[in-house]
């Protein structure tokens, strides 16, 4: 079922979409194609989770975060990442769906649990996108001390990712041996305790849900906030294609995504008109990403840059419904027939389709080599 | 049995509720039988939901525990285990499902109100009003050895915390106000300026400042389930819960009485006394003729206590280990061993061993019962069994005579369990004016015949809201 192929088989580019909210611009909602009492429906999520399928995309990611978005008067609601992924997965079949968890303040133990049932319910197509809850406030709303200080939160990244993946692997894949003649269901020499202790907290499993479809999920962040060991594609940012490049190059993890935010021409507007646009109301914050504002062919060639130095894009639309229509509509399409990204195929794990091998479980050392593969 | 004239009992219209609950841990879900299905894949619980659906249930129900049981320090490999966080697996049927209620047992000792309350509140906006919430409490530092903040809390503290919880959740679902979403892209602003109120909470369990990131749905808030039996677990629920998972609803006297004491406990907190639903948990084992229903549950009951389970639930009531007894020999002959803590977490706990071992010793000797004989007629029988025109006669007069509200079923075959009672029973249930023929609401709440969230009645409904 999770056949690898091998990295040289796959398509030359990944394409990641965020698709938090109505886009990557605060003011994005002025020019969505629905009023804002529609963003938090069952029909607007399911709806754009598939254009991005059938668009071809790699992988949908979704931004989340304990504080609400945005700031007046663009602050706006949002439904838990893992919740609307979950649902996404159950109205979708072959793209891949990575929430964005922070797990600065969050419980590793939930968190784990959460992202092993999302990867049951896609059948093996999730992933995680780790980030960090930086402002103070965050501790306020969980009722934590504060983690102060960037240090901090990368240690409880890192602790809060080690916990999660050690979890995964607390139950091996075939615990579940139904065994009539001895009346066990579960092999207890299959289940293992993870008695994890770090620097603030201790966890002592093993995880209430079996081991996810693949094993562990691809888990995506950035190299200098989680450690690359821990990570499966690294996150890079830089303002042009040689800063990203110089920044994968040092990712020292197996794919590494570049960010990139994107403003299109539409039939209608240019992409600086649709910028300028919601300018007026509040500023598009510079993050150090790579920013493409323009034609649609111009970020064809820039993508086609890109794919010689980085494994994927994690593409971040102006204005969701308006620049995705192009991507779907133009971008993808070129792409394709230049065979620099392919569409998932269908009954494919998300490891398998970033050619990543289904990881080997760190508590079944015993069990011979190559087993792993024939389950 | 005569039908019950429907003019002549306490509630003539009363109509009964079903729910499903998805147990996934314990030995009541037959894991042994060739039509056993796979306990953890979504297609499990997709086509129990739709069984479900398709028999009008108010509710599809998920249980939870945050630690995999354990006897005597080993890890409890006998029965079914390894189950999907419960709002995760719920957000993704809500895809999959159109009426149904999604219900998800969550802790409120190992969770906090801001990402909690977010959960549900998700929950209920994908399913368009559609989540409610099994509320329970943990106090031993065995589970909290999963969390951060350990096995903190004091046994007498539970409650206290977990009504502290729905304060600050119930802030939060109402921290927007009606309408406070912009109907157009035109509109000054997202949100209504002033429409989005912070919660500021400081009590003894939380201390809390936060904005609250989601608008009501369409039912106000997620509907409130409870499962504790002590006083003190009724009195949450007269005080909070909308539905009630009882263990009253096997024996029609018992029910009653439950029945007539929660009724009492919300009079007492100033709720009408028809203001929440009691649902006790059941299992419903039907066959065409009364011998058949009975033959199938013989069959169940050597499926769900295999000599091995049989040994392990003696086990605990002694207190030894047994496993290399004889299942189908007689009752051990050692006096149960009486101690604080055993040990065994996760499974049920034995009030007064040395009692319940000398009514075994006495029935087994009356009847000539082998110990796995004994642990099936005595232990726990919460269960209706007959053909679906006798179950239904019953269920009506259990209805009508105000003893439930309904039932949470709990299937022994996953996931097929529910096809003979939405095939067989639902219709004659249909047939006496006792179960719904379409779905009236929208909502778990509309469809349950609820009220508004406490919060949010006017003046004297409100005395309990705080």
């Amino acid at each position: 079922m999770f056949s690898e192929g091998t990295p040289l088989s796959g398509p030359a580019l990944h394409l990641a979409v965020e698709l938090d909210g109505d886009g990557a611009h605060p003011a994005a909602w002025r020019r969505a194609a629905h009023a804002p009492d529609q963003l938090l429906t069952p029909r607007r999520v399911a709806r754009v989770a598939a254009l991005a399928e059938n668009a071809g995309f790699t992988l949908i990611t979704l931004d989340d975060g304990v504080l609400p978005p945005g700031a007046a008067p663009d602050a706006v609601g949002r439904i838990g990442a893992v919740e609307r992924a979950a649902f996404v997965a159950a109205s979708t079949s072959t793209i891949g769906i990575a929430p964005v968890v922070p797990v600065t303040y969050a419980e590793p133990f939930h968190v784990a649990s959460q992202l092993a049932s999302l990867d049951h319910v896609s059948a093996g197509r999730a992933g995680w996108v780790v980030t960090e809850e930086e402002r103070p406030e965050a501790a306020r709303a969980w009722g934590r001390p504060p983690v102060a200080d960037a240090e901090a939160r990368a240690r409880e990244s890192r602790d809060g990712v080690e916990v999660a993946r050690a979890l995964w692997d607390s139950w091996e894949d075939d615990a579940v041996i139904r065994s009539v003649a001895t009346s066990r269901y579960l092999d207890r020499e299959r289940l293992h305790y993870i008695d994890f202790t770090g620097d603030t907290y201790a966890v002592k499993g093993p995880a209430i849900v079996p081991r996810p479809p693949q094993g562990q999920l691809v888990v995506l962040g950035r190299p200098d906030r989680v450690p690359a060991a821990r990570l499966d594609v690294a996150l890079v940012e830089g303002r042009d294609p040689a800063a990203v490049a110089t920044a994968a190059a040092v990712a020292g993890t197996p794919r590494v995504f570049a960010e990139v935010e994107v403003a299109l021409d539409t039939p209608r507007d240019t992409a600086s008109e649709r910028v300028a646009d919601l300018e007026r109301h509040a500023p598009w914050r510079d993050r150090g990403r790579l920013r493409h504002i323009g034609s649609a062919d111009q970020l064809v060639a820039l993508l086609g840059e890109l794919s010689r130095h980085v494994d994927g894009v994690r593409l971040h639309p102006l204005v969701i419904d308006e620049d995705l229509a192009v991507l779907s509509r133009l971008v993808l399409p070129a792409l394709t027939e230049r065979r620099l990204v392919a569409r998932p195929l269908p009954g494919t794990s998300l490891r398998s389709t970033l050619g990543l091998q289904r990881p080997a479980n760190r508590f079944a050392a015993a069990a011979p080599a190559g087993q792993e593969d024939a389950r | 049995m005569t039908r019950t004239d429907p003019l002549d009992v306490p509630r003539p219209h009363a109509r009964l509720h079903f729910g499903v609950f998805f147990q996934g841990v314990n030995h009541w879900t037959i894991w042994s039988a060739p039509d056993s299905g796979a306990q953890i894949d979504p297609a499990s619980f997709r086509r129990v939901a739709q069984t479900a659906e398709r028999g009008l249930f108010d509710a599809f129900f998920l249980g939870e525990g945050l630690r995999l049981r354990e006897v005597d320090g080993k890890i409890h490999d006998l029965d079914v285990a390894g189950r999907p966080d419960a709002i995760t697996q719920l957000a993704a049927l809500a895809a999959v499902t159109r009426r149904i209620g999604l219900v998800s047992t969550s802790n409120s000792t190992f969770n906090e109100p801001a990402d909690l309350a977010r959960r549900l509140s998700g929950l209920d906006l994908l399913s368009e009003g559609r989540a409610g919430w099994n509320v329970v409490t943990t106090d031993n530092a065995w589970t909290g050895a999963n969390f951060r903040r350990g096995g903190y809390l004091d046994h007498a503290d539970r409650y206290r915390r977990a009504e502290e919880f729905l304060t600050v959740a119930r802030a939060l679902w109402d921290g927007w106000q009606e309408g406070a979403v912009a109907g157009s892209v035109g509109a000054p602003a997202w949100s209504a300026p002033g429409a989005v109120h912070r919660v500021r909470h400081k009590g003894p369990q939380f201390d809390v400042d936060l904005a609250p990131t989601l608008p009501r749905s369409a039912q106000g808030h997620p509907v409130i389930f409870q499962a504790g039996d002590s006083g003190e677990g009724r009195d949450f629920a007269a005080r909070n819960a909308d539905v009630i998972f009882s263990a009253h609803g096997t024996d029609f006297d018992d029910a009653l009485a439950f029945a007539d004491d929660i009724r009492r406990r919300l009079r007492t907190v100033g709720r009408p006394d028809d203001d929440l639903r009691i649902l006790p948990g059941t299992e419903i084992i039907i066959g065409a003729t009364e011998e058949e229903a009975q033959e199938k549950k013989r069959w169940i009951r050597l499926q769900q206590v295999t000599p091995a389970t049989a040994l392990g639930i003696a086990g605990l009531l002694w207190n030894i280990d047994l496993s290399d007894r004889d299942a189908d020999g007689p009752l051990p002959k050692e006096d149960p061993v009486v101690a604080e803590n055993d040990g065994s977490f996760g499974a049920r706990r034995i009030a007064d061993p040395r009692a319940v071992v000398a009514e075994w010793r006495a029935k087994a000797e009356a009847h000539g019962w082998s110990l796995r004989e004994t642990v099936i007629a005595l232990g726990p029988q919460r269960g209706h069994v007959g053909t679906p025109s006798g179950l239904a006669d019953k269920f009506a007069h259990f209805v009508r005579h105000g003893a439930i509200d309904g039932f949470n079923v709990t299937p022994y075959l996953i996931p097929d369990g529910l096809d003979d009672i939405v095939d067989l029973l639902v219709p004659e249930l249909q047939e006496r004016g006792v179960y719904r023929t379409e779905y009236t609401g929208t909502t778990l709440r509309e469809n349950l015949g609820l009220r508004a969230p406490l919060t949010h009645r006017s003046a004297p409904d409100r005395r309990q809201a705080g």
